[in-house]
């Protein structure tokens, strides 16, 4: 299967072809155009190495998700990142490569946190081996979290090593009713005690918070907080992370800003995750200039996140210095520039 | 190396040109000081040392040194054990010393705007009447700064729980050799395009000089309580750090020492340590006081359980630090009980602690050198002290020797040549046994995206050709790299 995939790199890189880097084609939608001759993950699938008492698991690229997380469940464990599917097919080398975290993420850290290991085969076809299968590693430059996010652009991510954490002991949801403003300044206090506060969404006039931790933790939240306990809090949260939720149709903008930021004015329905840190809008691309003006001053960015006209850019502009090394990377990971071209610049 | 004093004097009236007065250091017994960092056996006298007061005047000196062609070494509180900080003979040091201001503290946000020199621990001590902390706590935090650790991507003893330094740092503010300024990160949780920021902490300050650093601070926990486990061998501790991860949970704080350490530091602290015990496990529970009580009691039966000789629970917050201490001073006791001491680094799959240890012990017959080690046992990072006397002949020599066998033997066993230190130019030549040639070319890719003029820190972390092929020469016969066919991922 290497040799298959070294193959199809190399006729391309001399050809000056393109390659489109795909697993289970369930993010087709995000980022910037598709371009290139398809090269299928899938055939590359397979949990390789799996130590619970390590904390690590190492899988290749085309394992789907779903046989990861019932691998991790069996023994009591999870992706603390808590990564959405979007769709049947989900692999693990999509979720590295496009970066998504879910709900749990302002609590327990984003995809790049947690990886810790990459095999990459570049532009060359060489398979090159950044960091490792160990949670502290400061040899050479910190490579593979570098490729967590870059949406297939660097290279081919043959296989990942991430850690994992056991699944916490109890777990809650409770609601509010309470206004935006209130509901950014209560997530933002409750962030500053140490609260076991696994995610949160406002919408709609409504806070939903998940309590996730030790029992007594949990218990003692509860009852200190207050709000309504609600019944089917697992089903709310995954069809959040899944974006199956209500709010998620039409074109969608993520808004990446401080969670402290105060309510983001813009004409649009929002919808509030991460603590305040992760705000979703609904609104048309031809308002680009409008939010990332909105969002810049913030001190965030603002991505065309689902539908849209991706003419407006769909990731933030770079600024130049910045874009430079960008361009300096790409050019040595991928010099024949055969990874999914134009995928995110 | 001689330094052409012309070059020098051309160099320093550049460079005093642009800075205050009292910023730009050429007097030998001006320099001294700045001649190595906490790693004391490999010095370098610098031609020049720059103590910049602000941003400008960092970009001032790159451009200056990139206009004139002289390599930069730039240095936090030179408390690394790697030489990351070890000077260069015709190069500048540009310390960040003076740097040293807390620009903003949100502790609505629960973050806080620092410049590069300001001191790990004097974070916290600022964020602490709002009950928030900076979580990574190198040992070294009282005199460590920030843009060390962000250079060293530094951990400590609470970093299973809470992570090192990269995943707590959310932006960093750059002067680049092109002299440019550029933001790395945000003070949202993530930023538009490729992670720079993950590829920038760690890399040994050679791909830019940090102005400013943005961290995340986090509640400090209500309270927090250690066990004491003794354990009757070093293998039956290991598995039960096994156990205790394999009953799900994440102490925040799992740390062992062999016999050796524990009867080097006791006398020295006094920290109530079973010196009968062939190793002793510190795991440490915080949160609420429920949370901590809970938590106690599932590690004490898993301890038990997997085979612990005796079992201590600090009653007090006076009794947590006493147990702490004994881990904290480690190193100074090893100065203690001799001249010299020699700390390695490496991290492994924990599952090999048994076989690296006792690896460990034969090295010490075959080098004539003792050795202690402690362990940052929940993440596998292993901390042997090789114990030396330079002033014997040979023994510093015989000290790195035995150094090099335990980094390939790490590396043998799948794990890393550092786990937190760096590699800055004591390891160098190990890392030519745990990357191929190809990888670190890559690497040498990655430093000139952000260095195209190579002159930040050079010479550090990253070896070239040359240097592998001489290392090769010296190590193994024929050439060959050790372990060519291992799987190294």
């Amino acid at each position: 299967m290497i040799e298959q995939f070294r193959q199809q790199i190399l006729s391309a890189a001399s050809a000056g072809g393109k390659l489109r880097i795909r697993g289970g084609g369930t993010k087709d939608w995000y980022g910037q155009e598709l371009g290139g001759d398809i090269l299928d993950t899938r055939g590359y699938s397979g949990i390789v190495d799996y130590e619970p008492s390590e904390l690590v698991i190492t899988a290749r690229c085309g394992t789907p998700l779903a046989e990861i997380e019932a691998a991790l469940a069996e023994r009591n464990q999870m992706l603390a990142f808590e990564p959405p599917h979007f769709g049947e097919g989900a692999t693990f080398g999509g979720v590295i490569a496009s970066g998504l975290s879910g709900p749990r993420r302002a609590m327990s850290g984003a995809v790049r946190d947690f990886v810790l290991g990459t095999q990459l085969m570049d532009g060359k076809g060489e398979v090159l081996t950044f960091g490792g299968q160990v949670m502290k590693n400061v040899a050479g430059y910190d490579v593979s979290r570098l490729l967590a996010g870059s949406m297939g652009t660097l290279g081919l991510m043959l296989q990942h090593s991430v850690k994992v954490l056991p699944r916490t002991v109890r777990e809650t949801t409770i609601r509010f009713e309470m206004d935006e403003i209130t509901a950014i300044r209560s997530m933002n206090e409750w962030g500053g005690q140490p609260l076991p506060i696994s995610a949160s969404c406002w919408h709609g006039g409504v806070l939903t918070l998940r309590l996730s931790g030790a029992q007594a933790a949990v218990d003692a939240a509860e009852r200190g907080m207050g709000g309504e306990i609600v019944d089917d809090g697992a089903q709310f949260w995954t069809s959040l992370r899944e974006q199956r939720h209500g709010f998620f149709n039409g074109s969608i903008w993520r808004l990446s800003v401080p969670s402290s930021a105060s309510a983001i004015v813009l004409r649009g329905e929002q919808l509030i995750e991460w603590g305040g840190a992760q705000r979703w809008l609904r609104a048309d691309a031809s308002m680009a200039q409008n939010i990332r003006r909105a969002v810049t001053a913030a001190g965030g960015h603002a991505t065309l996140f689902r539908g849209g006209d991706k003419s407006v850019g769909v990731f933030q502009p770079l600024a130049p210095a910045v874009a430079r090394i960008h361009e300096r990377l790409k050019a040595s990971f991928d010099p024949s520039q055969v990874f999914n071209p134009g995928r995110m610049y | 190396m001689t330094i052409d004093n012309e070059r020098k004097l051309k160099v320093a009236a550049a460079l005093r040109a642009l800075l205050p007065a009292g910023c730009v250091l050429s007097e030998a017994e001006d320099t001294r000081p700045y001649e190595c960092d906490g790693l004391a056996a490999y010095r370098q006298l610098p031609m020049i040392v720059t103590l910049p007061e602000d941003e400008a005047q960092v970009l001032a000196i790159l451009n200056t040194c990139r206009e004139m062609n002289v390599p930069i070494v730039p240095r936090g509180a030179g408390t690394g054990l790697s030489g990351g900080a070890m000077p260069i003979a015709d190069g500048v040091v540009v310390s960040t010393a003076r740097l040293n201001r807390i620009v903003r503290m949100e502790p609505f946000a629960r973050l806080a705007v620092v410049q590069p020199g300001v001191r790990n621990l004097a974070i916290s001590d600022a964020a602490a009447p709002h009950g928030l902390y900076y979580a990574p706590d190198p040992s070294s935090q009282i005199a460590c700064t920030i843009g060390g650790n962000v250079a060293e991507n530094s951990g400590g003893v609470h970093c299973l729980k809470y992570g090192l330094t990269i995943h707590n740092v959310m932006r960093v503010r750059v002067a680049t050799i092109e002299g440019d300024i550029i933001e790395l990160g945000g003070e949202s949780l993530d930023a538009p395009g490729l992670d720079l920021l993950a590829v920038f902490i760690g890399s040994e300050g050679m791909l830019g000089i940090v102005t400013e650093v943005t961290v995340k601070l986090i509640p400090k926990p209500e309270t927090a309580r250690v066990i004491m486990a003794s354990f009757d061998d070093v293998v039956t501790g290991g598995n039960a750090v096994a156990s205790v991860i394999a009953a799900g949970i994440i102490p925040a704080g799992l740390e062992m020492m062999d016999r050796t350490s524990s009867r080097m530091v006791e006398p020295f602290v006094k920290a109530g340590y079973d010196t009968d015990a062939a190793a002793i496990l510190l795991c440490e529970a915080d949160g609420t006081r429920l949370e901590v009580d809970e938590e106690i009691a599932r590690m004490s039966a898993v301890l038990a359980g997997a085979g612990a000789s005796a079992i201590t629970i600090s009653h007090s917050e006076a009794e947590r630090l006493r147990f702490w201490s004994g881990r904290k001073n480690a190193f100074p006791a090893a100065g203690r009980i001799s001249p010299d001491y020699y700390c390695m680094d490496g991290t492994i799959p924990r599952k090999h602690l048994a076989r690296v240890l006792l690896g460990i012990a034969r090295m010490e017959e075959t080098h004539g050198l003792r050795c202690a080690n402690v362990f940052h046992a929940g993440d596998g990072n292993l901390h042997p002290l090789i114990l030396f006397d330079a002033n014997q002949p040979g023994e510093f020599e015989r000290a790195e020797a035995f150094g090099a066998d335990i980094l390939a033997l790490c590396v043998e066993v799948g794990g890393t040549i550092t786990g937190e230190h760096g590699v800055g130019i004591e390891k160098i030549n190990s890392m030519c046994l745990q990357f191929s040639r190809a990888e670190l070319d890559m690497f040498f890719a990655v430093k000139r995206a952000f260095d195209a003029p190579f002159l930040l820190n050079p010479d550090k972390a990253i070896p070239t050709l040359n240097r592998c092929a001489e290392f090769g020469k010296m190590r193994v016969s024929g050439g060959v790299l050790p372990f060519a066919g291992l799987p190294r991922f």
